[in-house]
């Protein structure tokens, strides 16, 4: 009696079929956001107007600018789950320190330290992460969830949990200035997209970023010194995510440190994945990284704008992200 | 004649159409030890893969007890009788050394609930046939090595198993622990039971067991009586050499060792040790040299490379290249030192990203400046060494993973080669290429030598090594035992002394 065993061939679909899905996994993001807009041109009332451009642009590029650092980050096969706590505490030092009374008395020094100070501490957070993750080898995960739970309870310990308004117009011409008759930060996170993208593209640090991300064992055997790398990349993800707190502070005039960048790590990460981060790493898309910080601002506007509920609007952003996954899936082989 | 336990015949097996099994066949008779060996990649556990229902088989046929096996998966070959200790151990260290023993197979009342008296005791009932006498319900983490790998042992026992495989058992157990496991394995084979031993020890099959079956390059080359055989012929079957060419020991065939060896000395280890199975390293690299070190799996080849690249930090001893010592990849290479890994895939490519991209990476920070590459000097850099070595690719930015394996390989020869180093260490550069690229790679290492640098080459291949170098370490666990110096080096003469006992240990 034999035993031999039939292989099952496996399903082959057609060539024609094959090469629409991979076009569509290639171009996935834009056809994506292609569908977004014709959707909302057709159901969301007054859809194209100016003003919502604006209210979308404004509300994009804090998402699009942690989402950049976070595209970093995951390249180097990391995650950073304290981006929302450290915009919360960017956002509740900028207002502390002008209107502290040495703000008051010098308002030039005043503004120039409320912009570098909240940056220097959020960057001090991206090195807390960093040194848990590549000195004391902790996952990324947990080493991350630290300042997750602890840096929003520090920023409301700073404001004693109080809401702090404030009228500085230098300031706020951070969240609500205009170029060119479009919002300041829009343009600025396009500069720090192109910033960052040079960075990733053009110099040794990027090679590095992707290299460790690809291959930490042949990148440590090539000489790629690992540890500083990974430090760079959660201090820089850090740092914008304390600029993207100070834009959130400017915009509304007040700083609330118990709803400043809440939920952005989980924005932030859905933008990178749906702009085609791998979360295993080496791949570092950043300008898909805001690509897909457009697709989910999008989602959640279309959903409000149609009086959708934000519990509903959620399990929306869910399904986009599990798309978004499974398109890779396919893209990694 | 008694009927045999297991019987694997005709077996085949190929992945993504390269064949792993040829034909390859396996018997074991009721009660006995048999071992199974043979170099890395020769279908060793692809066989016990498919065995104990991991893989399935592409054509052949398994009889296991009598009846013709329709094993699918672990659970079903455990539960029809074949179980597998493997090397590195699959029990929980947190829970009880009962619940490891038990698991799966509780005991129950009504159904539901574990009758943990119930459990507790047969536990120790087990553990006591072998001698063992520990608390049952301590964690097993708490246990020594060994005695987790004797509970392992029990745990398979009590399962009522009729073979029992044993995959390395005592790589990780000292002296007294491997007797107390032969002791286990000897009262195994009196109640009956079968045991299928893989090992790399030689000297372990000679105390151990009754039988032998050799593997090499997924066929089955030889089954034998350990009682009529010895260990050079053993490896003999094992390399596929001639076992009367080994004995007759002529030192005929010219080698390597034209070279002029006046040039200084590059590297030098001294009684060098690490933590990691190298235990005394001796090894001298002249300038225009190439050395090569010789050795059987696990005869800590590759963790003398990683002492001298400074990835392993050295316990005892010195290693000093050019009068420095690294103390990490990045010193080694800024030292002048390449480090051509032997497994390609885990800490040689980069899958992701581009040929370019993988053949500069080391070289990266002689190619940029203020923190920003190049790319005019990085193109040309690699424009140069895709053509001076002939790598085949679509153009450099095709990602390497799309790359054949020899190709791959040309790719990271240029990345050390890229560096400038003035010593390259070469850890099976040619295993898995294919026969053309393999000759340009051992061209391109030879023009490299003339121009008056050193290379450390590492290689399984008697025949490269021996045509190759102009000297030979040889290595034997974690010691560097003899060397040999060309010309006059034949392969035989390299067997010989691989397989030699040079410490003093008693003779095959």
């Amino acid at each position: 009696m034999s035993t031999r065993l039939e292989s099952a061939s496996p399903a082959t679909a057609s060539p024609a079929t094959a090469r629409a899905l991979r076009q569509l996994r290639r171009h996935g993001g834009l056809v994506a956001l292609l569908v977004l807009v014709l959707v909302n041109i057709a159901i969301t009332p007054n859809f194209l107007q100016l003003q919502t451009l604006f209210v979308n642009i404004s509300q994009v590029a804090t998402i699009a600018i942690v989402a950049i650092g976070m595209t970093l980050v995951i390249a180097t096969g990391g995650i950073d789950l304290s981006v929302g706590a450290v915009m919360a505490l960017a956002g509740a030092l900028a207002p502390l320190i002008f209107l502290s009374p040495f703000g008051v008395a010098y308002p030039a020094l005043g503004l120039v330290a409320a912009f570098t100070l909240p940056l220097l501490a959020a960057m001090a957070c991206g090195l807390f992460n960093g040194f848990m993750v590549s000195v004391l080898r902790v996952q990324p995960i947990i080493a991350t969830l630290i300042l997750f739970i602890s840096g929003r309870g520090i920023a409301q310990v700073l404001t004693n949990g109080n809401l702090q308004t404030f009228s500085n117009p230098s300031f706020s011409y951070l969240g609500t200035g205009r170029i060119l008759g479009l919002p300041f930060q829009g343009w600025l996170a396009l500069a720090l997209a192109g910033l960052v993208y040079w960075l990733v593209t053009r110099t040794l640090f990027g090679r590095y970023l992707l290299a460790i991300g690809g291959n930490e064992r042949a990148a440590r055997l090539s000489g790629v010194p690992v540890r500083r790398v990974k430090f760079g990349a959660y201090v820089i993800c850090a740092g914008l995510a304390g600029i993207a707190g100070l834009i959130v502070v400017a915009i509304n005039s007040a700083s609330d440190a118990g709803r400043n960048g809440n939920l952005m790590e989980l924005d932030a990460i859905a933008a990178a994945v749906v702009g085609g981060a791998l979360l295993q790493g080496g791949r570092a898309p950043i300008f898909g990284a805001v690509l897909g910080a457009v697709i989910i601002q999008l989602v959640k506007y279309t959903l409000l704008a149609n009086g959708v509920e934000d519990e509903v609007a959620l399990i929306a952003k869910a399904f986009i992200i599990v798309v978004a996954v499974y398109l890779q899936a396919g893209r990694r082989e | 004649m008694t009927t045999p336990l297991l019987q694997m015949t005709g077996i085949d097996k190929a992945f993504a159409g390269v064949a792993a099994l040829t034909s390859a066949s396996l018997t074991i008779e009721p009660g006995e030890i048999h071992a199974v060996i043979g170099q890395n990649g020769a279908g060793k556990s692809t066989l016990i893969k498919i065995l104990t229902g991991v893989y399935r088989r592409d054509a052949g046929l398994i009889m296991f007890a009598g009846k013709p096996s329709t094993i699918s998966s672990p659970r079903e070959a455990q539960d029809s009788g074949i179980s597998t200790i493997y090397q590195e151990l699959t029990l929980v260290p947190l829970r009880s050394v009962t619940e490891n023993v038990t698991l799966g197979y509780e005991p129950r009342i009504w159904g539901g609930i574990i009758d943990w008296p119930r459990a507790h005791a047969r536990t120790r009932e087990i553990l006591a046939r072998f001698g063992i006498e520990i608390d049952v319900r301590a964690p097993l983490g708490s246990y020594s090595t060994a005695i987790q790998q004797l509970v392992a042992i029990a745990r398979a026992v009590s399962l009522d198993a009729r073979l029992v495989i044993m995959d390395e058992p005592t790589s990780s157990l000292d002296d007294r622990e491997v007797e107390v496991l032969f002791g286990v394995v000897r009262g195994l084979k009196a109640s009956g039971v079968s045991v299928l031993y893989v090992s790399h020890f030689l000297d372990e099959l000679f105390r151990i067991c009754d039988s032998v079956t050799v593997m090499r390059d997924g066929r089955t080359v030889a089954r034998k009586a350990i009682a009529e055989t010895t260990k050079l012929e053993l490896i003999a079957d094992m390399l596929g050499r001639d076992i009367d060419e080994i004995r007759a020991d002529g030192m005929t065939e010219l080698g390597g060792g034209q070279r002029d060896r006046s040039g200084e000395v590059l590297l030098e280890a001294k009684a060098a040790a690490t933590d990691r199975r190298l235990h005394r390293l001796d090894l001298i690299v002249h300038r225009g040299e190439i050395v090569g070190l010789a050795g059987l799996l696990g005869s800590g080849r590759t963790e003398a490379a990683r002492a001298v690249f400074g990835l392993d930090r050295l316990q005892k001893g010195s290693v000093s290249f050019k009068g420095q010592a690294p103390s990490d990849p990045a010193s080694a290479i800024a030292a002048g030192i390449g480090y051509l890994t032997e497994d390609r895939k885990a800490e040689g490519i980069v899958p992701e990203m581009s040929v370019r991209e993988n053949v500069t990476l080391a070289v990266l920070p002689k190619l940029s400046r203020g923190g920003r590459i190049e790319r005019g000097r990085e193109r040309a850099l690699v424009e140069a060494f895709i053509k001076s070595l002939g790598i085949k690719t679509a153009n450099m930015d095709q990602p390497i993973r799309e790359l054949s394996g020899g190709n791959q390989q040309k790719a990271l020869l240029a990345r050390w080669l890229a560096t400038e180093p003035e010593l390259l260490i070469l850890d099976e550069p040619t295993r898995g290429v294919d026969v053309g690229a393999k000759l340009e790679i051992q061209a391109i290492i030879r023009d490299y030598v003339a121009r008056g640098f050193g290379v450390l080459l590492i290689s399984s291949e008697f025949e490269e090594l021996v045509e190759g170098a102009d000297r030979i370490t040889v290595m034997q666990d974690g010691y560097s035992v003899t060397e040999l110096q060309n010309p006059g080096i034949t392969e035989n003469a390299l067997v010989k002394a691989i397989a030699h006992h040079h410490r003093g240990q008693a003779p095959a």
